[in-house]
C-alpha cells in the first residue's frame, strides 16, 4: 500500500478524533442552557433523516432513484410495522439485490 | 415503532456496569449490521489500493463508516487524497453537534472528556440519549464496544476474502447502510417534534444534494433541530 494511502488512513483518523472530541473539550462538565435541551432532541432525528435520504436517494452529487431506494423504502414499511433491525437490513438487502438481477 | 432498539432505561438509580451491559445488548443487532457494512469497505478498499493490514487499520483508528465509505468512493472514483480527507472530515463533521449534546453527560478533566467523545458512533449516541438533555454514558461505551468489535471482524473478513465475496452491489449491499439508518430514525420518532425535524432535516439534506460536496447536506441537515427553540418560544411567550 502506498505511502500516500497511508498518509489518508492517519489524516482521516487525527481529523475524526479532533471532531469527536471538540465538543466534549469544549462544553464538557457544565450544563448547558435549558434553552438547549429541545435543539438537542431533536439532533438525532434531522441528522439521521438526512443520512438516509442522502445515501438512499442520491448518487455522485445528484437525486437518484434505483433498485436501493426500493430496498431500503420496502424495509421502511417492515419497521414501522414492527420488523426489527436485522429483518429490515435483510428486506433491504434481498429487494435490492434482486431488483438487480432483474433489471 | 416495534422497530425501535431498546432505549436506556431513564432510571438514575442504574449502576454503571448495569448501564454497561444494557449497552452492549442494545448495541448487538447494530454490531452485526456494522459487520456487514464493514465488509463492504473492506471489499472496496482493497479495490483502489488498500492492502488488506491498512483497511484494517483504518477500521481501527478512525472506525467511522461514513468517512470510510467517502474516502473509497473519491480514491476509487480518481479523486486525490486531499479530497478523499475532506470529504471525510465532511461526513464526519455530524459528530460535532453530537458532541456538543453530549458534552454535559461526560465528567472529568479536558483529555478525559475528548477520550469518552471518541466513542461516539451514530448509533450508541442516537439510544443513549435519555431524551431530556442527558445522554447515559456507560450505555453509549457498552453499545460502540460490541459495534467496534464487529467493525474490525468485517473489515478483515472484507479485507482478506473479497474475491470470495464477490461484487457488493450485485448482492444489495450498499441497501445496507440507509436501512440501518432508518432503523435508528424510526427509534427516534418519539413525538410530533421529532417528526418534523425530521422531515425537515431530509429536505434540507435533499436540497442541498446537488450543490455541496458529499457531507455538507447532513451537517445543514442539523439545523431542522432549531425547532425545538421556536417551540420552546412559543410555549415560554
Amino acid at each position: 500500500m502506498s505511502a500516500e494511502l497511508w498518509g489518508v488512513v492517519v489524516a482521516c483518523a487525527v481529523v475524526t478524533a479532533v471532531i469527536k472530541g471538540a465538543g466534549p473539550v469544549a462544553f464538557g462538565g457544565r450544563a448547558l442552557p435549558a434553552w438547549s435541551v429541545g435543539v438537542i432532541g431533536l439532533t438525532a432525528p434531522a441528522l439521521l433523516a438526512a443520512l438516509v435520504v442522502t445515501s438512499a436517494l442520491s448518487e455522485d452529487g445528484r437525486l437518484a432513484a434505483g433498485p436501493q431506494t426500493a430496498g431500503v423504502a420496502l424495509a421502511g414499511i417492515v419497521l414501522v410495522r414492527g420488523g426489527s433491525v436485522l429483518t429490515g437490513v435483510v428486506v433491504a438487502v434481498a429487494v435490492t439485490a434482486g431488483l438487480r438481477a432483474l433489471v | 415503532m416495534a422497530a425501535a432498539p431498546e432505549p436506556p432505561p431513564s432510571d438514575a438509580a442504574r449502576t454503571p456496569r448495569a448501564s454497561f451491559r444494557a449497552g452492549l445488548r442494545a448495541g448487538v443487532p447494530f454490531a452485526i449490521v456494522g459487520f456487514v457494512l464493514s465488509l463492504s469497505f473492506g471489499v472496496l478498499a482493497r479495490e483502489v489500493g488498500f492492502s488488506a493490514i491498512g483497511a484494517i487499520v483504518m477500521s481501527a483508528i478512525v472506525f467511522a463508516g461514513s468517512a470510510q465509505f467517502a474516502v473509497v468512493s473519491i480514491l476509487g472514483g480518481g479523486g486525490g487524497v486531499g479530497a478523499a480527507v475532506a470529504a471525510a472530515a465532511l461526513m464526519n463533521s455530524r459528530f460535532l453537534p453530537m458532541g456538543v449534546a453530549l458534552a454535559p453527560s461526560l465528567p472529568g478533566r479536558w483529555p478525559r472528556r475528548a477520550a469518552q467523545g471518541q466513542t461516539v458512533v451514530d448509533s450508541s449516541w442516537a439510544m443513549s440519549n435519555l431524551g431530556d438533555g442527558r445522554f447515559d454514558r456507560h450505555f453509549l461505551f457498552g453499545a460502540t464496544s460490541v459495534q467496534y468489535a464487529t467493525w474490525l471482524g468485517g473489515t478483515a473478513t472484507g479485507a482478506l476474502g473479497g474475491a470470495i465475496i464477490g461484487d457488493i452491489d450485485a448482492l444489495g449491499l450498499d441497501a445496507v447502510y440507509p436501512a440501518f439508518f432508518l432503523a435508528l430514525l424510526l427509534a427516534e420518532l418519539r413525538d410530533r417534534r421529532a417528526l418534523v425535524a425530521a422531515v425537515a432535516g431530509a429536505l434540507i439534506a435533499l436540497l442541498l444534494v446537488p450543490f455541496t460536496p458529499a457531507g455538507i447536506p447532513v451537517l445543514a441537515a442539523s439545523a431542522a433541530a432549531l425547532i425545538g427553540l421556536a417551540r420552546r418560544r412559543e410555549a415560554a411567550s
